[in-house]
């Protein structure tokens, strides 16, 4: 018997969904145990009955509910809300989901000033009023998370997470399991750059210019880049990327970690603790450019990015 | 008033959308609107972010054509920083553009198309989708499956990610490409092209003959396009000028800085998406009879504005579809076979791209500096132009930001075609989920 599954995009951008399809090849063996009743992605049910004459959003009964994005607006908070009825388990997943993703950036600014430079303050559009229609659902007061909303039973965070981790999840559940996470380890952990616990001092550098490697080496030839003196979140962002066997993916493009996977436990504080990294391999942290979106990329839900207060002018 | 149909949420399209359709009391299509219902504010919250920071950031605007945000933001930060990529970089940066995009034409095609036309328009909606095909056609399915995620896994070998890419970098790209890594690399290359030639194939061979009256029918408008060529009037993702072509086909060519002068974006209280459209036409109407402004983007228009394909294969078919169907075709549902041509014209370019010496050159990256500055950089999206315009202050920092993606160019054209399509299939109150399923075939078709 097929398992039924929910699985609706929020405030996302379908790589998490991409990351489903890019499990590749056991894709076709997966399929077949599952029974999507809802799927905006790839299957044609509607909220609205078939014939668009229902009254109320009908979400299917399902065991398992997979949602992907942030919730940024009146409409996905009362879908999360009707999908967490209707079904036993609800995994978030990807970044966006369990920590409002890059989407929460916007938490930096007003609503309002966002309307604004959308609709009014861009080069090409003619400006007018913010829309306004049944139709047009009004933003949420900030981007949240999942877990900020409703009950979440499995959290797959990244950015987009490794189909690895959500074969894995998926058929722990399908063995009735009822939990699952990933191991608390830090990209560090599985990156295997040579590392001196020193650098050469002095500001972070900014990333004009590429890290320093031969190509035609493996990274366990390549200095770290945290000690090479620009950041990398490494130190502080949950391993995983690469999914079970892989090394660290932006490491492997030769780039820094930005941090995708968001913090290795619940109650890290990854901006303080990244400034510790920095500082221990001598690197002056409050010399980073725009420190605070850098350091909180992926995790600007649960009131991590706010709206600072405005500073008096100087 | 009559009956009020509510098709939400659109499906087999990426993100949110829903189609209203208001019948009058005698239940024929008094009113339709395309609603997109997100908005995620990325024009407010990348200001004050380091430009060389922008590429690895607006990727995530789309998780299906990551690469094409990724890459106009690169070139947009290239000219911010005023730098010109060394050549080895661009094909490095065209290579994995054109990867990229073969698993994304193969995605549109066979996961979210094909079930209309593989299953069937009419067939109920509990089979009409890839499972269906899965179970329908399990040989096709495996190497649909297959090739899909091949393209990934090239990207992720090299480039360490397929989606949300960081490989591309202000002044050119991250790592060069090795000798070990081009051999790697080009016998699945050679694999894509043989499965696009294989697509093309089938699908002139079992879909489009088949479905030529709904092709002639279905969506049908008839408006501008828009795209980008080389300087010999080629078809080209990566760079090039753009052009708009008037629906008879007479067009105006201009250089991405300039697109201010012929785009305007009109704002409807009912869609937080906006309408681009060609300002030089005069006020934007979407009457059916008598479109005002109205252009088209993504492969169809592509394929309409090209004087040519850039390789040979792709050439040939080029040729062929133009016989068929003349220069614009206007047939909305051509849009499916237009992008198989393109998918035929990716693969070609990858197993070239890998073939050329330079390919493995360690020259990639040029020195940049921070400096004020504004640069516009525009790649062809799968989906249609895409348009990043930055400005910068004297530290790098962004300070305004325009943004143009490929689908919302479609908007207003999307409407009509809803629009035609719904009074198509809808009358005297007569419909069914069939007939609703055609007006979502209107939308699929440009791959919203």
């Amino acid at each position: 018997m097929a398992v039924k599954v929910v699985e609706d995009w929020l405030n996302a951008c379908s790589g998490c969904e991409i990351s489903i399809l890019n499990i590749g090849d056991a894709l076709l063996g997966i399929l077949p145990q599952l029974e999507f009743v809802h799927m905006t992605a790839l299957i044609d049910h509607k909220f609205f009955g078939q014939l668009g004459d229902g009254t109320a959003m009908d979400i299917p009964e399902a065991v398992v509910g997979i949602v992907s994005g942030g919730v940024r607006n009146e409409e996905m908070k009362h879908e999360l809300e009707e999908i967490r009825k209707k079904v036993k388990f609800l995994i978030s997943l990807g970044s966006c989901a369990c920590y409002g993703g890059v989407p929460a950036q916007a938490n930096m600014f007003k609503n309002e000033e966002t309307f604004e430079k959308v609709f009014r303050q861009s080069v090409t559009t003619e400006p007018a009023p913010d829309p306004k229609d049944p139709n047009v659902p009004p933003w949420t007061s900030t981007c949240m998370a999942v877990d900020e909303v409703v009950k979440v039973d499995i959290a797959i965070p990244g950015c987009p997470p490794h189909p690895d981790w959500i074969a894995e999840a998926i058929t722990a559940l399908l063995e009735g399991k009822t939990a699952w996470s990933l191991p608390e380890r830090s990209v560090c952990d599985t990156c295997p750059v040579i590392r001196e616990q020193k650098s050469g001092g002095g500001p972070v550098k900014r990333w004009l210019q590429n890290m320093e490697f031969n190509p035609e080496e493996g990274l366990e030839k390549m200095r770290c880049i945290n000690e090479q003196g620009f950041l990398c979140m490494g130190p502080v962002t949950l391993a995983g990327c690469a999914g079970k066997t892989g090394v660290p993916r932006c490491i492997q493009a030769r780039t820094p970690c930005r941090g995708c996977f968001g913090p290795i436990r619940k109650g890290a504080r990854p901006m303080v603790e990244m400034m510790g990294a920095l500082t221990s391999v001598g690197l002056d942290p409050k010399s980073l450019v725009d420190r605070r979106a850098m350091m909180n990329r992926y995790i600007g839900g649960h009131g991590v990015l706010t709206v600072l207060p405005a500073r008096p002018a100087r | 008033m009559g009956k009020v149909i509510n098709i939400q949420p659109v499906t087999r399209i990426e993100g949110h959308a829903k189609v209203v359709i208001t019948l009058d009391d005698a239940g024929n299509v008094a009113d339709t609107k395309f609603h997109v219902q997100t908005l995620r504010g990325f024009e407010k919250f990348c200001e004050g972010r380091p430009v060389e920071e922008m590429p690895r950031t607006v990727c995530h605007i789309c998780g299906i054509c990551p690469w094409a945000h990724h890459l106009a933001s690169a070139k947009a930060a290239d000219a911010c920083y005023g730098v010109t990529p060394p050549p080895a970089a661009v094909k490095l940066r065209r290579l994995m553009q054109n990867i990229a995009y073969v698993s994304d034409k193969i995605l549109h095609f066979y996961f979210l198309a094909a079930p209309d036309f593989v299953i069937g328009p009419d067939a109920d909606y509990s089979v009409r989708n890839v499972v269906g095909i899965i179970q329908a056609a399990p040989e096709i399915a495996k190497q649909v499956v297959h090739m899909r995620h091949l393209g990934a896994q090239i990207l992720e070998h090299f480039a360490g990610r397929a989606i949300h890419p960081t490989f591309a970098v202000p002044g050119g790209v991250s790592k060069p490409m090795t000798e070990a890594d081009r051999q790697y690399t080009l016998p699945l290359a050679k694999e894509l092209l043989e499965f696009s030639k294989f697509s093309l194939k089938f699908a002139k061979d079992n879909v489009f003959p088949k479905y030529i009256d709904a092709i002639k029918s279905i969506g049908v408008i008839k408006v501008g396009y828009l795209g980008t060529v080389t300087e010999d009037g080629a078809l080209d993702f990566y760079d090039g000028k753009l052009r708009l072509m008037k629906p008879d086909g007479a067009y105006d060519d201009f250089a991405y800085e300039q697109y201010v002068d012929y785009i305007g974006e009109w704002v409807e209280p009912w869609s937080y998406q906006k309408f681009p459209y060609a300002k030089k036409w005069g006020k934007l109407s979407l009457d059916l009879d008598n479109p005002v402004g109205v252009y088209r983007t993504n492969c169809l228009a592509r394929i309409n504005v090209a004087d040519k394909m850039a390789t040979p294969l792709a050439q040939k078919e080029l040729e062929e579809f133009r016989a068929a169907f003349g220069r614009p075709a206007h047939y909305t549902l051509l849009y499916h076979y237009a992008r198989l041509i393109e998918l035929l014209q990716c693969a070609e370019q990858t197993v070239e791209l890998l073939n050329d010496p330079e390919i493995t050159s360690t020259d990639i990256r040029v020195p940049i500096t921070p400096r004020a500055a504004r640069g516009v950089g525009c790649v062809e999206a799968p989906r249609g132009t895409l348009i990043h315009d930055y400005e910068c202050d004297a530290n790098g920092l962004i300070t305004k930001l325009n943004l143009i993606v490929g689908t919302t160019h479609n908007t207003a054209a999307i409407n009509m075609s809803v629009n035609q399509a719904a009074k198509l299939c809808i009358k005297d109150g007569k419909y069914d989920q069939g007939a609703l399923n055609k007006v979502e075939m209107a939308i699929r078709a440009y791959d919203p």
